[in-house]
């Protein structure tokens, strides 16, 4: 097991750097680069010394390297030396958004908790919503349950999230007045009427989120509880007795879930690209508005930055996924 | 007198596909739900014979015909230009299906082209699938939106702001969206190729060009083809999604995404300008994931004829 992980995650090495350097050239040779947007008033002098100041007069390979070396050395650096105190960055160059001329992992910091809490809360109350959904439909196949059950996840994930998060906000909150429409991110959770507020203003997006996610993750437990319902050792926990609770909700759950956890562990980094489109929704200021942002200006150090962070997580968590079906599954043995 | 024993006529396997296809109920609903919108967007412009982009000239009269509300004369009302909505809809329900079928044509051509290559050919399998593996590990949306975003001038100017945005988004969602079928489709070649039918042909000399064509892509039709249907239905929300983030059409060339992009802004005076193209979406996404799942079963043979 050890040396399988130690194997995957070299492997996974190669390919983020190819991921990076497809991602910096995509966006690199596009015609629509900052340097066209400088107005043609502006003498050629000075326009060759914007140029020079953004790094943007290197060849593109020498700016590859240099962004490489930034992302993972220079940026680890100044995280730890936040942490700890220390100054092994020493004021080295950092990746700077062309647009704010703040360090892009700044905002990077300003925005991600804002996309954390209201996705992690909409993934979890998604799992916990299609968990009992997957096993009750499993239990009572072809039940009306397990009908309405399966056209649920083939509504949630036909009809799209910027059409359920716009009926939400139409119904919820124009028409009931229930929820606020947009979402207030200099909130500060304080006290208990804070705390309502944040709810409040959470409760329409994670909806949103949590419906899409259940979708998937509830037909992906009633298949694999199916699978399991048909075995032999059920049938053998029930001749000796056993309740037909102890039954489902030991026997037969537990080795269910083994392929439904390392779903839930690849799916993760879909949610992010899904909380984009809910983030403009709802105008959560969160890392998918970032990216929009940059990419409406052409701020091309913040677009790489971001949607390399999206690579990482994705190669991340298909390493997550890989090694918790290995040590989950004692049938499953890489090496 | 001899007893005449009762053959049942043979019928091909296409007959026997529909036949377990009607047996889906979800599906057969969607399969006419979806030709209703088919007729609804191709045959309802020559019906209903009004420009969708036709905005009075008459600066007077343009004012009086903005934002009106349903009437016979114009039975879904008008938007904040007057130009009438059941028209939009029409044409932008046209460009929406063609975005999702020739989106998912270029995805099925190379997601087979490359699955039969690496299950055929040994030699050149591996590094095809760390390629796919590689398409899979990418940031999609982001990467979409990137492209979109930084292309869409130049090719605009080479090939026109409405051929330019068509090519550019169907291409771009054709080239992200190949891997499943990839991976489906050289999972059966592997399998397929070392049967006997291929192993008779090879023995009378027949080159691997002709096995291909032959004997093996007839033989992978039924997964392409599910594949196919799930696809156009993906498309048809990634490009919703990018028309949603307001890098998809332009507003004189609407899709249904685009449509409801344009709704967004008024939704709290006329909400109906959301819910229709966010309705024939829905509709048409769903009915065309219903039918993929009816056709899944319908071409399994496992679970035909049971």
């Amino acid at each position: 097991m050890l040396t399988f992980t130690i194997r995957r995650l070299l492997t996974a090495i190669p390919t983020l750097l190819l991921i990076s350097l497809v991602i910096f050239l995509l966006v690199d040779f596009a015609p629509g680069s900052p340097m066209s947007d400088i107005p043609l008033t502006v003498p050629p002098e000075i326009r060759r010394k914007m140029i020079e100041a953004m790094g943007a007069d290197q060849p593109v390979m020498v700016r590859y390297v240099l962004w490489l070396k930034q992302f993972f050395i220079v940026e680890p650096q100044y995280m730890f030396d936040a942490m700890f105190g220390t100054n092994f960055a020493d004021g080295a160059q950092r990746i700077i958004s062309w647009q704010s001329k703040v360090p892009v992992f700044q905002i990077i910091g300003q925005r991600l908790p804002q996309t954390l809490t209201v996705v992690g809360t909409a993934y979890a109350i998604g799992v916990l919503i299609a968990l009992p959904i997957g096993i009750y439909s499993a239990y009572r196949q072809y039940s009306w349950f397990d009908q309405a059950g399966t056209f649920f996840a083939m509504a949630g994930f036909s009809v799209p999230t910027f059409f359920t998060g716009n009926l939400l906000i139409l119904i919820f909150s124009v028409k009931l007045g229930w929820f606020p429409t947009i979402f207030d991110t200099n909130l500060q959770v304080t006290d208990w009427a804070s705390f309502y507020k944040m709810v409040m203003q959470m409760a329409l997006p994670v909806t949103v989120l949590a419906l899409f996610n259940a979708a998937e993750i509830s037909r992906y437990t009633r298949s694999s509880m199916l699978e399991n319902l048909g075995q032999d050792y059920v049938r053998t926990a029930r001749a000796k007795g056993l309740t037909e609770r102890v039954v489902v909700l030991k026997h037969v759950l537990r080795n269910s879930l083994i392929p439904v956890v390392t779903v839930i562990a690849l799916g993760l980094p879909t949610v992010f690209g899904g909380a984009i489109v809910t983030e403009q929704i709802f105008k959560i200021n969160g890392i998918g508005a970032a990216l929009i942002g940059a990419i409406h200006v052409s701020d091309l150090p913040t677009v790489q930055t971001i949607t390399f962070i999206f690579a990482v997580l994705i190669v991340g968590f298909n390493l997550i996924a890989d090694i918790l079906y290995g040590m989950l599954d004692p049938r499953i043995r890489y090496d | 007198m001899t007893d005449t024993i009762k053959i049942q006529k043979p019928h091909s396997q296409w007959h026997d596909v529909w036949a377990q296809f009607r047996q889906h109920k979800g599906a057969m609903a969607a399969l006419v739900l979806l030709l209703t919108l088919v007729v609804f967007v191709v045959i309802g412009p020559l019906v209903w014979r009004i420009d969708p982009n036709f905005i009075e000239p008459n600066t007077v009269k343009m004012f009086k015909m903005r934002n009106l509300p349903p009437s016979l004369a114009h039975p879904m009302g008008t938007d904040q230009l007057g130009r009438d909505m059941l028209a939009r809809m029409m044409f932008g329900g046209r460009i929406s299906l063609a975005v999702g079928l020739v989106a998912m044509l270029v995805a099925v051509c190379i997601g087979t082209t490359i699955g039969v290559l690496a299950g055929f050919f040994s030699r050149i399998d591996g590094l095809l699938m760390r390629l796919t593996d590689l398409f899979l590990a990418l940031p999609l949306l982001p990467l979409l939106l990137v492209m979109v975003m930084l292309f869409s001038e130049s090719v605009a100017t080479v090939l026109g702001p409405r051929l330019g945005t068509f090519l550019l988004i169907v291409l771009a969602i054709g080239v992200t969206s190949w891997m499943q079928a990839a991976r489906v489709v050289r999972g059966e070649v592997l399998a397929l190729k070392e049967r006997e039918f291929v192993l008779a042909a090879r023995s009378i000399g027949a080159p691997n060009r002709r096995i291909i064509l032959r004997h093996i892509l007839p033989n992978v039709l039924s997964p392409v083809l599910v594949a196919a249907t799930l696809g156009i239905a993906a498309a048809i929300i990634t490009e919703s999604v990018l028309s949603f983030l307001g890098l998809g059409f332009p507003p004189d060339f609407p899709t249904w995404g685009r449509l409801l992009y344009d709704g967004i802004d008024a939704i709290r005076t006329y909400p109906e300008r959301v819910v229709w193209p966010g309705l024939a979406i829905s509709l048409t996404v769903l009915s065309v994931n219903y039918i993929g799942d009816g056709l899944r079963d319908a071409l399994d043979p496992r679970v035909r004829g049971r």
